[in-house]
């Protein structure tokens, strides 16, 4: 059974199909249209919908409102949490605050993907902060409008999340609380085909049930098997409850992170520790899709171009990988053996991820190179961190994406470089004549090759210039700090 | 009727003044901001309604051997499986000329074809089995460029030539101070309506048909569905609300969902839902069409140009679809505002194994103006004068000319004065300075500028099209229901209709009700399309309106002494006012009701000053011109060819504004639309015709990240000279050419690579992949220049 609030009303599903999506729940299920299909892959966003969920900060336990995209996500997901809608902003009387902004500033035209904006919207009305203009486009990044410019919509969210939140929501925050933490003490029991188990054993016991069912955790990739490619599945296990790949640990030298974890979960530690790294996490996909995408799929899904890989690659992180009977440690550099092929055995899952801490002489930086800044695979994505000490180059660890079939490191760079000084003209031209002619990347929809290796080279340019104490010239036209 | 509403509403606005010209929210705001608003998708179904899916070729050119569909009919879910054999009437549905059959006949033609159509219990059962057709097809190499098309001269109709003293093109092009030549490659777009392609078919009795569908050419779709069904047109009724997008994507390309979806719901007797999945949406519908243009110019030491060569080639896909009218406006374009001395325009329609192209917001004129501004850039570096000396110079007016080259005198110029306005409140001078002191500074990043005009043609160049109808009634509660020819996809034509009539009626906008658009209703009507919405609706409503007005006059006048006289009478702030007399608005209504006056007006409006021979190719093919000017500050990464748009201002023209809230919408909307056309949105089709940009995660329209952070757009605020409704401008298309300055922007900033020496060969979409190219071409070109 999977139990959820939709809106105020109980659901209680018992059975449903493995590839059920939350948007065909809406839309065919509950026969509620507000919520739009445009893309069915996660692109658009006009299927946005809110998932509100107990969390506690501070001690303090609040509703935390996040935006997925309901014609990806499964109904797994769902449990134990509030599904809000568009049809449930308003009351018969009065449009919901942010309904009203969007009126007043003209935000609307063909209207199409007004309710995925409306929702984001009112997530981000609902955060704490009180957001600026890059805040309302980081909230905003997973909605295409295709009428407006986005100007008007901009603006009617900045002049709404003004205003401290008062809505329906909040004065029923105590009673939603309440039955959303009733929920918490019976754990999923799954739709019949898409299962949830809450620990590591029954996560073992239903993997060797069914040997041929795939693992499922934030469904942003798996789910375009069904919503593009339209194969049938019969059988999922999702992971998205199993708390042991939840955890998060930081200790001295490490922080380790819970495979099942999202990208938006994972971001602020990740950040605190490498905020050199914002712009690779901030443009991650989408914010409805770090809602639910999580570090451990990224890195199991294998795809080389994947964001995460090459900065955990980078990081020299450590891949947790349990069959349930033990784990093994497997740094993810031995991880990754070919196209969408990797060390995972039958019956093994990544359960958890360490990241090294940054020692003081590491310097690092994360570049992501593709034709759109929001919400776009990257052509290029090139990790760099390299130790230097007394201004000679000690060590060098490197990620790639999208210029190999694998997410990939670059080891000729650090035994070229070793001992150079990093500020002279060799460090900067040696390394660019490596990189260049490192890969043999291919031509596709995205970019040639000779651009892949031309920008591959150009991005170690651009880091040695960034690295120069001297100098600080301008190298790149968005900061993402 | 035996007995009227007791309380007839009251007016509800205290003045009615001021409800045009002023903004008011977009009529549907309301129900879209809460998931209210239906699309067709959302539309409660019939009970036993069915769904359709299409079966897609696989190659781009062939002839067909068989069709296997066993697999299909026996696909779990499937009822009904139907080719083109299975169409009883006609089986072409090409707009204006043959060419677009419904289903593969005999023939691919390009790579996605729909080759048959199912019908299954629900959607995904039907899209499951449409992917287990077996077309076995002999297979012919396709022709996928405009090189392979001239070599083989295949066009989809004949090429079209105009000019002025075309004769003396060759002489002045030879003796001239200057000349300069150039090519562009310019690529398509796709539409990216949120909204994809949707129909819903219901069977009526016997052969009747009703059909909602997300289409700007609700007539068209009408017609095209009783040809295919073979019934007259009264069986077939077409209702459409609104689509979510259009952008000119769903003029043509909406009919053929509705013709499936109508002939199986004829065999079947069920109601049946055709939407189209996005990819296949991608696949399937045309685009904008790529164009592969070039020119030779003349000009003198200033820059003036002499005499001007274009050549205007436009990929059309397979068949001609509207590409005639299409590569026509590309040539009426390609001046933009400036007067282009002796010239020879050509534009030829070629024919390749794609999907083919059609409508889209510009309808070519976009692929023409881009050549003129190209020129002026080429004109600028070649004599090493600033761009926008070189466009001043050549804007049409006394000292160069004011002939197009399709022999249209140009009035009421408006791009001086404005062009100079925007110079000042932008301050391009000091933005100039400021941006080369940048430049010397910087040597990875650097920032360009640029400031472009537009001129662009109002009214539909097949003359018959300039059409309208509208239909108006009103209710013995004085509420006021307006239905007009033209379609809802956003742009606001409703708002507006509701504004005219209310203003004609002196009424509060909430006693109008602007309605769906219904084939039986206002029949034989244009689809709403070259920016001409609101401009021939609205005029055809508010005759409409003056038709009632005068009744409700004659009876009011009537109802007073003999003196009144009807022609006396204002309808203003809910009343209806005839000297020191006045009486509610609703209570006229209720009056002329007992005295058995007619409440209903139909109205019509024609385009006047319409004349254009296509043989000699002279004459005016527009009404009016609407003007824009923009101005678009970028930077771009010298290591990586990315960029950002970080200013832009924009004066528009929209003569008198009906609205500006949706005016500035729609140019604000334009121009982030035009920017993705230059910019990131890259269609790219593989080796053997297949589209491979073929969803959103592969084809990149701009999102919210894109906005320049300054975006200033301005209305210009002149009213139309020429007698259009309330002296107001169209304002769908023009617009989108705004974003042309981004594009030059852009070459600005590469060009100052080489001292600004070098105009920048930079083909469409200019993605971060070709602007890196071109940054890479000038570096080799000239040693200056250069990142460190």
């Amino acid at each position: 059974m999977i139990r959820f609030l939709v809106n105020n009303d109980i659901v209680e599903i018992n059975e449903a199909r493995a590839d059920l999506t939350l948007l065909q729940f809406i839309r065919e299920h509950r026969k509620q249209t507000g919520t739009k299909e445009g893309c069915a892959a996660g692109d658009c966003g006009a299927c946005t919908v809110v998932l509100a969920e107990p969390v506690i900060t501070n001690d303090e336990t609040k509703l935390h409102y996040r935006t997925v995209n309901s014609c990806i996500t499964l109904m797994s997901a769902v449990h134990g949490k509030q599904l809000i809608f568009v049809e449930h902003l308003s009351d018969s009387k009065h449009l919901h605050p942010v309904q009203q902004a969007l009126v007043e500033h003209y935000g609307s035209q063909c209207g199409f993907c007004t309710p995925g904006f409306i929702m984001s919207m009112f997530a981000l009305y609902h955060s704490d902060s009180k957001p600026n203009r890059d805040d309302v486009l980081h909230a905003l990044s997973g909605n295409l409008c295709r009428c407006t410019g986005y100007r008007p919509i901009i603006d009617a969210t900045l002049a709404v999340c003004e205003h401290t939140p008062n809505d329906k929501f909040t004065a029923a925050q105590e009673k939603t609380l309440a039955t959303l933490v009733s929920f918490e003490s019976a754990a999923p029991t799954g739709t019949g085909n898409i299962h949830t188990p809450s620990s590591r054993e029954e996560l073992k016991a239903l993997i060797t049930a069914y040997p041929d069912a795939q693992l499922v955790a934030g469904s942003t990739d798996l789910s375009l098997q069904f919503t593009q490619q339209l194969k049938k599945v019969d059988t999922l296990i999702s992971l998205t409850h199993v708390d042991a790949l939840k955890q998060r640990t930081k200790s001295e030298h490490s922080i380790i992170f819970g495979a099942a974890l999202p990208l938006s979960d994972v971001a602020p530690e990740l950040l605190a520790a490498f905020p050199q790294v914002a712009e690779l996490v901030t443009r991650f996909a989408s914010l409805p899709i770090r809602n639910q995408a999580t570090i451990g799929g990224n890195v199991a899904n294998a795809s080389p171009i994947g964001d995460m890989p090459p900065l955990l690659l980078a990081l020299g992180a450590t891949l947790h990988l349990d069959n349930g009977n033990e784990v093994r440690p497997l740094p993810i550099s031995a991880f990754f053996t070919g196209y969408r092929e990797t060390q995972l055995a039958q019956g093994e899952w990544i359960s958890a991820i360490e990241i090294p801490l940054r020692q003081p002489n590491q310097t690092l930086a994360a570049y992501k190179i593709s034709k759109r800044f929001e919400d776009d695979i990257s052509a290029v994505c090139a990790v760099f961190n390299v130790t230097i000490e007394n201004g000679k180059v000690e060590a060098i660890s490197s990620g790639f994406g999208g210029v190999a079939a694998t997410p990939i490191t670059c080891s000729a760079l650090e035994s070229a470089l070793v001992g150079k000084q990093f500020s002279s003209k060799e460090c900067l031209n040696l390394g660019k004549q490596i990189l260049f002619d490192a890969f043999a990347p291919i031509d596709d929809v995205r970019a040639t090759a000779e651009y892949r290796k031309t920008v591959l080279a150009n991005l170690w340019h651009r880091f040695w210039l960034e690295q120069q104490s001297v100098s600080k010239i301008e190298t790149r036209v968005v900061q993402h700090a | 009727m035996r007995k009227l509403i007791n309380t007839p509403f009251p007016a509800t606005e205290n003045t009615t003044q001021g409800v045009v010209h002023t903004s008011r929210k977009h009529e549907s705001a309301e129900r879209q901001v809460q998931g209210l608003a239906n699309y067709v998708d959302d539309i409660i179904e019939p009970q036993g309604t069915l769904y359709a899916a299409v079966g897609l070729s696989q190659c781009a050119r062939g002839t067909v051997n068989s069709i296997n569909l066993d697999a299909v009919r026996a696909s779990e879910g499937v009822v009904d499986v139907v080719t083109i054999d299975d169409v009883p009437g006609h089986k072409d549905i090409g707009p204006v000329f043959e060419g677009d059959p419904l289903l593969a006949n005999g023939e691919i033609k390009f790579f996605g074809q729909p080759v048959f159509a199912v019908l299954a219990t629900s959607v995904t059962l039907a899209r499951q089995a449409a992917l287990k057709g077996k077309i076995d097809v002999t297979e012919v190499a396709p022709v996928l460029s405009a090189d392979e098309a001239h070599r083989q001269q295949t066009f989809v109709r004949p090429s079209h030539r105009f000019g002025q003293h075309s004769e003396r093109v060759d002489d002045v092009i030879a003796n001239a101070n200057h000349q300069a030549s150039g090519t562009l490659s310019i690529g398509g777009q796709e539409h990216m309506y949120l909204e994809g392609q949707v129909s819903l078919a219901i069977p009526d009795e016997e052969d009747r048909m009703k059909i909602y569908t997300s289409s700007q050419h609700p007539s068209e779709v009408q017609k095209l569905v009783a040809e295919v069904l073979d019934v007259k047109l009264h069986r077939v009724m077409v209702d459409m609300r609104r689509m979510g997008g259009g952008f000119g994507g769903k003029e043509t390309q909406a009919a053929q969902w509705a013709c499936i979806a109508a002939l199986l719901a004829s065999r079947n007797k069920c109601a049946v839902k055709l939407r189209l999945p996005r990819f296949t949406d991608m696949h399937v519908t045309g685009k904008r069409h790529p164009f592969e243009n070039a020119f030779d110019v003349a000009f003198d030491n200033t820059g003036k140009i002499e005499a001007t060569r274009m050549t205007i080639n436009g990929i059309c896909g397979h068949s001609p679809d509207l590409s005639d009218a299409i590569v026509d406006r590309a040539m009426f374009h390609v001046d933009n505002g400036y007067f282009l001395g002796n010239s020879d325009i050509v534009g030829h329609r070629l024919q390749t194994n794609m999907v083919s192209h059609t409508a889209y917001r510009g309808f070519g004129g976009p692929q023409g103006m881009i050549m003129a501004e190209a020129m002026m850039d080429k004109i600028a570096r070649t004599i090493g004068s600033d761009p926008l000396s070189v466009r001043k110079r050549n804007l049409y007016g006394p000292t160069t000319g004011t002939t197009t080259p399709y022999g249209m005198a140009i009035e009421h110029n408006l791009l001086p004065e404005m062009i100079t306005e925007l110079e000042e409140s932008a301050h391009y001078w000091q933005r100039r300075e400021a941006i080369s002191a940048f430049n010397r500074e910087s040597p990875v990043i650097k920032k360009g500028l640029a400031l472009t005009p537009v001129k662009f043609g109002i009214s539909f160049t097949s003359k018959h099209l300039n059409q309208a109808g509208a239909l108006v009634h009103i209710y013995t509660d004085g509420s006021i229901q307006v239905n007009h020819g033209g379609t809802e996809m956003g742009q606001g034509l409703h708002t507006k209709i509701a504004q005219i009539a209310a203003n004609e009626f002196g009424v509060g906008l909430d006693m109008i009700e602007v309605t769906s658009t219904r084939t039986d209703k206002v029949p034989n009507t244009s689809p709403t399309a070259a920016s001409s919405g609101t401009d021939m609706n609205g005029k055809a409503v508010q005759n409409a309106c003056i038709t009632l007005k005068a009744r409700l006059a004659e009876c009011f006048a009537t109802s007073l002494d003999k003196e009144a006289k009807a022609e006396d009478v204002r309808f203003s702030s809910g009343y209806v006012i005839l000297g020191e007399h006045r009486i509610g608005f609703a209570e006229l209504v209720q009056k002329a009701y007992f005295a058995r006056v007619s409440l209903s007006s139909s109205g019509f409006y024609k385009t006047p000053k319409l004349q254009y021979n296509r043989d000699t190719g002279e004459g005016r093919p527009f009404f009016y011109f609407a003007y824009g000017v923009s101005m678009s500050e970028v930077s771009i990464d010298t290591l990586t060819g990315e960029y950002t748009v970080d200013k832009v201002n924009v004066i528009h023209d929209v003569g008198n504004s009906l609205n500006p809230a949706i005016d500035i919408g729609q140019i604000e909307g334009a121009f982030i639309q035009g920017m993705g056309w230059l910019t990131t949105e890259d269609l790219k089709w593989s080796e053997n015709g297949k589209l491979i940009s073929e969803n959103m995660a592969t084809y990149k329209i701009p999102a919210i990240g894109d906005t320049p952070k300054e975006f200033n757009v301005k209305l210009f605020g002149r009213k139309n000279a020429e007698d259009s409704i309330y002296h107001s401008k169209a304002v769908g298309e023009p617009p989108f050419m705004l974003a042309i300055s981004v594009w030059c922007a852009l070459k600005d900033a590469i060009s100052s690579l080489s001292g600004y020496t070098i105009d920048p060969q930079l083909d469409t979409p200019a993605t971060p992949e070709r602007v890196l190219n071109a940054v890479a071409a000038i570096q080799q070109a000239d040693s200056r220049g250069g990142a460190v």
